[in-house]
């Protein structure tokens, strides 16, 4: 008992440790909730690409703080990945380009403006790593609470809107029967996973963000029906992969981002298995459930 | 008020449940979908829409509900601007247009349509539990409330529409195909439950290719090719002349003995 007692608190006699560990538990709730919106609106190429358009933002963060480690990522994250959504509902607004032509070309665009303007800096290989990679050992208590701030703010915008974004998400048709402001509710989650993206960003870096944002969605979307379940068990999912993956890292001696992301995905994984094993032994009695109240249709056809 | 002049309210209610007038619209770059259309429909009227495929049917059910603008004329909901009465016109979409894995459940889609009343309230109120509750049973759903949508048929699935359009306090229903993909054991489950709808002074819209139900279980068809080629009873447009306005060479006449029988692709009616 000693033993696992000692397991999980000896990392926590660091002061950084326990900061990235909170750090941690934000970024998975957040995401985890964000996420699940991501999944079922089919916006995973979104997620990824907003993750890497925020590097120009950042870079410019680095640059204005002469390459200080302290330079605060979230002012110049957060303004170019509100300008990236923006521009891409402005590209996609009334069909114009495709959504996922419009996502493609702001993501390599401002992912190259990143690339350049941190070419300038003199650490530009250190840098990189940083910004791609996270630094979950760095985070400050500052920074924790800009990350619950923003996650607050993102949870409680969520909250309130709720039924307006599942009514979007599920029938635009609906949504417009009843006057919902639909483009203005768009660009609204867009900016929300914005947020999100930028909130948690020193976490797991820009390379690994997306699968903080999508694999708790995607394992709680195996085990549920119904939306605001979905939430709370990638909540969950989010949480404890997220501490799963960081006690890994520290005991294995692994970039923490890459171990997070490992945990998360083999749980997803392990999901996956239980529940196609579990439909397949349930696969004859439902069978025979369908075929009982299945009944013939009959067709006219035209005769040449 | 007087016995002579009528007043707002009298107009509103005694004005079609719906009322088109010269209307035109289409997306942008196109040339009109609909054309110079100009019907109107009482309370608790049942009217089938039929036409071939981009005949403009779902273009009017999208621009009534509100989903495509308006290019010139007007449409008016019980007497008053259709812009003003988006709440009181259901509209239930082809069935490819709905992603049918979305994780909710049957009763969580129905209470969408509350969603209006409620509009900035993070929660439902006692009131919508309550209207939903009585629709699940009104509809024969209770069973099934907590399914998932993808776990139903397509017959139920259009009976949770109707529910929707209903805890919407619809008094329009615009259906779009409804009986595509669905057997005739459900086709008649539905048409069991418009028939209740329209005793409870329901009007409703459905678009179809099956003009054999059009005929039969309607009081007037609309027969449309972008412009309004008929609008009457059955009898009067079910008939060779007519209906080979919209359908042209792909309508086959088979005459039996007294039965005219009309074939258009795989949909056929007897006349």
């Amino acid at each position: 008992m000693d033993i696992l007692i000692n397991f999980f608190m000896e990392p926590l006699n660091y002061a950084f440790i326990r900061r990235g560990l909170l750090a941690l538990i934000l970024a998975g709730g957040i995401n985890a909730v964000i996420g699940c919106f991501v999944v079922v609106r089919g916006l995973s190429f979104f997620g990824d690409a907003l993750a890497h358009a925020v590097l120009p933002g950042v870079a410019l963060s680095y640059t204005a703080a002469g390459g200080a480690v302290r330079a605060n990522l979230f002012v110049g994250g957060l303004g170019a990945g509100v300008l990236a959504a923006l521009l891409i509902a402005f590209l996609t607004r009334n069909g114009r380009l495709k959504e996922d032509t419009a996502i493609g070309l702001v993501f390599v665009t401002m992912f190259a403006l990143g690339i350049a303007i941190i070419s300038r800096q003199s650490s530009y290989n250190l840098d990189l790593t940083h910004i791609l990679f996270g630094s979950i050992n760095g985070i400050s208590q500052g920074d924790l609470r800009i990350m619950a701030a923003l996650g607050s703010l993102v949870l409680l915008v969520t909250c309130v809107l709720y039924k307006q974004f599942v009514i979007i998400s599920f029938d635009l048709s609906l949504a417009h029967t009843i006057k919902l402001p639909v483009e203005g509710l768009r660009v609204l989650m867009l900016i929300l996973i914005s947020i999100t993206i930028v909130a948690s960003l020193q976490a797991v870096g820009i390379a690994l963000m997306l699968a903080l944002l999508i694999t708790p969605a995607a394992t709680a979307r195996l085990l549920t029906y119904r939306l605001h379940h979905m939430m709370i068990v990638a909540t969950i999912v989010g949480i404890l992969g997220g501490l799963a993956g960081f006690y890994l890292s520290y005991y294995m001696d692994m970039p923490s981002g890459a171990s997070i992301v490992l945990t998360m995905s083999t749980l997803f994984l392990l999901v996956y298995v239980f529940k196609s094993l579990w439909v397949q032994l349930a696969t004859p009695r439902s069978n025979a459930t369908s075929k009982a109240t299945k009944t013939t249709v009959s067709v006219k056809t035209k005769v040449k | 008020m007087t016995d002579t002049q009528p007043s707002k309210n009298e107009h509103i209610l005694t004005a079609p449940a719906l009322a088109v007038r010269n209307l035109c619209a289409g997306y942008p770059g196109d040339q009109y979908a609909i054309d110079q259309l100009t019907f109107s429909v009482g309370s608790g009227e049942r009217v089938a829409l039929i036409g071939p495929n981009g005949a403009g049917k779902s273009t009017l059910f999208k621009v009534v509900a509100g989903l495509i603008p308006i290019t010139h004329g007007t449409i008016s909901i019980g007497g008053e601007d259709y812009r003003s009465s988006h709440a009181s016109i259901g509209y239930i979409p082809q069935q490819n247009e709905i992603d049918w894995s979305f994780p909710v459940a049957v009763r969580d889609v129905i209470m969408m349509g509350r969603a209006h009343r409620s509009r900035w309230l993070p929660w439902w109120r006692a009131s919508d539990h309550t209207a939903v509750q009585a629709l699940l049973e009104q509809l024969n759903l209770t069973a099934l409330a907590n399914r998932q949508i993808s776990q139903i048929s397509g017959g139920q699935r259009r009976r949770v529409f109707i529910a929707r359009a209903l805890a919407q306090g619809s008094r329009v229903l615009l259906m779009d195909e409804p009986f595509t993909g669905v057997d005739t054991a459900a086709q008649q489950e539905i048409m069991n439950t418009l028939d209740v709808l329209t005793h409870q002074g329901i009007t409703i819209l459905l678009a179809t290719h099956d003009m054999g139900r059009a005929a039969r279980d309607f009081d007037r068809i609309l027969l449309l090719k972008r412009h309004m080629l008929a609008f009457d009873v059955p009898q009067a447009v079910v008939k060779p002349d007519v209906l080979q306005q919209a359908y042209g060479a792909a309508l086959t006449v088979f005459q039996e003995g007294r039965k005219t029988m009309f074939i258009v692709g795989e949909h056929g009616a007897e006349g």
